[in-house]
């Protein structure tokens, strides 16, 4: 369908395209596999300026918004999406930065973000501290002109790669989320090194790893917002990235069905190419529903939050809710349509399957997003009209 | 360091179709790319640039439809194209494209050529070493590594059958070059944006100052007669085992056949 997007933003896409196609595809297979790190794919989104699409033009990006970062990252899903969270995650990581970032913090930081040179994480989830993101127990001791961090934050992606990380700490244990503060830790930094690389049964490309926090003293200008806003920078944070995820649901989704239709136009039984029997096309037919209705709802909102939008939490839990499911209902059906063929590993689609699931848990479970979906909707009737 | 890549718009496909009337290649409906191998000496042209600073400067001769090779240039970092392009250059062989092109790079001043080896569509290797010859200036075939470039010289291994070459040329000169020298990169978003707004210079006979009679069919000293498959080769007879025992049985054949 045609979404009536610009002349530069078709550009993205194509370039986008170009690069999943040429680079991605031919080698998703074997960093599944050997669960590698993808360098060489990144340095090629660096050099194709893809890194600077959301940050501003001033700090050397390309000053783009929400919707053709989802355009990027739906192309680089349909190839692989340990691919797409590494990118996307970076600007997870930079989003604290971006949004309540210092004049100098900017300076210092986004340029080389948008260059590609240094990669970002966010870190925010710990042992506790999943769901409830309240329960956060990482600390930071103001001492002079430093603060001091302890503690360990759990399944960071990008974990280890990246250069720059934003954490959330606490700054005061007694006020609870009130208490927690955000900041830019930088790689080599006394006191601040990695655990071990988690095994994932999906998005094996990317890194998953603990980062841990032993007495390490960052300056207090790396501090984000002002102590106690660390869990409003979260919260605004994931609002901002959570279309994104929706968009990585599209993107593998997509590909997943391009597969299955593929094959199902091959595999010949009782004679016939499988695709003519109703019991597939029905399948079919659901899935390219389902995927347009996602990709509908993702541009939607990227739209609306390009357009100025001050409050979308909402909308933007809607976007991840359901593109995710999609995501992960369509990847299992294109595996169905391929039957024995899309369970072995020969074929795509059942990388795309274990990829998926990982959508409807990260940044948010899709049960939390239907928590803070309610709680708007209760929010909203309360309101006087 | 001003360097020029000569570039070619060709069919992509491996198999291209041949009209059998008129002895040319068949366009329509096949779409158009780079050719491979001058992608290659664009890479080469721009990582010269990143490294030495200066400009690079795309130049083809081709129908109108050309263009669109030479912003694909531009979006991978070329800074200029210029689009040899009129009646006056149609038919020509590699002797006329040579000299066009060669004509159009006197008034470009390079420091260096970089030509792909060989288009994909014609095979000849001729074009890129005849306009070396048509400028005065050395050249290097088969360039597959830049060992040393020096302001003034180049030092590069040129890809044998066996081996390679070593070479050191002075600049100005030609370089063709092969795949194994690098790997092309992919656009930019900002190069895609310049390559959309960018001003193709397009070039006649009279703007590089070339005679008419060099040109085109009539500065074609050759022309295509005929074109076919070749028949394939007779009996043939692939020998296997250790290399003794293909020696003895090569010896034993060719007595067989009187010919030792």
């Amino acid at each position: 369908m045609d979404y009536f997007l610009t002349e530069e933003q078709l550009m993205i896409k194509e370039l986008s395209r170009q690069i999943a196609e040429e680079r991605v595809v031919p080698v998703r297979e074997e960093l599944d596999e050997k669960e590698e790190f993808p360098w060489e794919i990144m340095n090629v989104l660096a050099q194709s300026d893809l890194f600077g699409l959301f940050i501003p033009e001033e700090y050397g990006g390309l000053g783009k918004g929400s919707l053709e970062l989802s355009i990027a990252v739906e192309e680089l899903s349909k190839a692989c999406l340990g691919v797409s969270t590494t990118y996307a995650a970076n600007a997870l990581g930079t989003f604290p930065i971006l949004l309540f970032g210092t004049d100098e913090q900017k300076k210092k930081y986004l340029p080389d973000i948008a260059s590609g040179k240094r990669l970002v994480a966010f870190g925010l989830t710990e042992a506790n501290a999943g769901s409830d993101a309240g329960g956060i127990q990482t600390t930071a001791r103001k001492d002079g002109d430093s603060y001091v961090l302890n503690g360990t934050k759990q399944w960071i992606t990008n974990g280890g790669e990246a250069e720059i990380y934003t954490i959330i700490a606490l700054t005061d244990k007694a006020k609870g989320a009130r208490g927690a503060s955000a900041f830019i830790v930088e790689k080599g930094t006394p006191g601040f090194g990695f655990g071990k690389k988690e095994k994932k049964m999906g998005i094996r490309a990317s890194a998953t790893r603990e980062l841990i926090f032993e007495d390490c003293r960052i300056p207090k200008e790396n501090l984000i917002a002002k102590e106690g806003m660390g869990f409003i920078v979260a919260m605004k944070t994931l609002d901002s990235s959570r279309v994104g995820v929706g968009a990585q649901g599209v993107g593998v989704a997509q590909g997943a069905f391009d597969e299955a239709l593929k094959f199902a136009r091959q595999r010949v039984q009782f004679g016939h190419p499988i695709v003519s029997f109703q019991a597939i096309q029905h399948m079919l037919a659901d899935m390219a529903t389902e995927i347009e209705a996602a990709r509908s709802l993702v541009y939607a909102v990227a739209r609306f939050m390009d357009s100025g939008a001050k409050e979308f939490t909402k909308v933007s839990a809607m976007a991840k809710l359901f593109a995710t499911d999609v995501a992960m209902k369509v990847t299992t059906n294109a595996v169905q349509v391929m039957g024995g063929s899309g369970y072995m590993r020969e074929y795509p689609v059942e990388k795309m399957m274990r990829d998926a699931k990982i959508l409807q848990i990260y940044e948010g479970t899709n049960q939390i997003q239907r928590n803070v979906i309610a709680q708007n909707l209760v929010k909203e009737a309360a309101k006087p009209k | 360091m001003n360097i020029v890549v000569c570039i070619k718009q060709v069919p992509d496909t491996a198999e291209v179709r041949i009209n059998h009337e008129t002895g040319t290649l068949i366009r329509e409906g096949v779409p158009s790319i780079i050719n491979p191998y001058d992608m290659h000496a664009i890479e080469a042209a721009i990582r010269i640039k990143e490294k030495k600073g200066g400009k690079v400067t795309a130049v083809t001769m081709g129908p109108p439809q050309a263009e669109s090779a030479l912003r694909e240039a531009i979006s991978l970092g070329v800074d200029e194209a210029v689009l040899l392009t009129g009646r006056e250059f149609a038919g020509s062989d590699t002797l006329a494209t040579s000299f066009a092109l060669a004509s159009a790079i006197k008034k470009l001043s390079a420091d260096m050529v970089i030509c792909g080896k060989q288009a994909i569509d014609g095979d000849t290797s001729q074009v890129g070493p005849e306009v070396a010859e048509f400028l005065g200036i050395p050249h290097i075939a088969y360039v597959r590594k830049i060992v040393e470039l020096q302001d003034n010289s180049i030092k590069v291994e040129r890809m044998m059958d066996e081996g390679h070459d070593v070479i050191e040329a002075q600049i100005p000169l030609l370089l063709t070059v092969v795949r194994e020298l690098n790997e092309p990169r992919l656009p930019s978003l900002r190069g895609k944006m310049a390559a959309k707004k960018a001003d193709i210079k397009k070039w006649g006979a009279a703007d590089i100052e070339a005679p008419a009679e060099k040109l085109g069919f009539s500065g074609s000293p050759t022309q295509v007669k005929r074109i076919f498959t070749p028949e394939p080769r007779g009996e043939r007879k692939m020998l296997s085992g250790s290399a003794e025992e293909m020696v003895d049985a090569l010896i034993k054949e060719l007595l067989q056949k009187k010919c030792l």
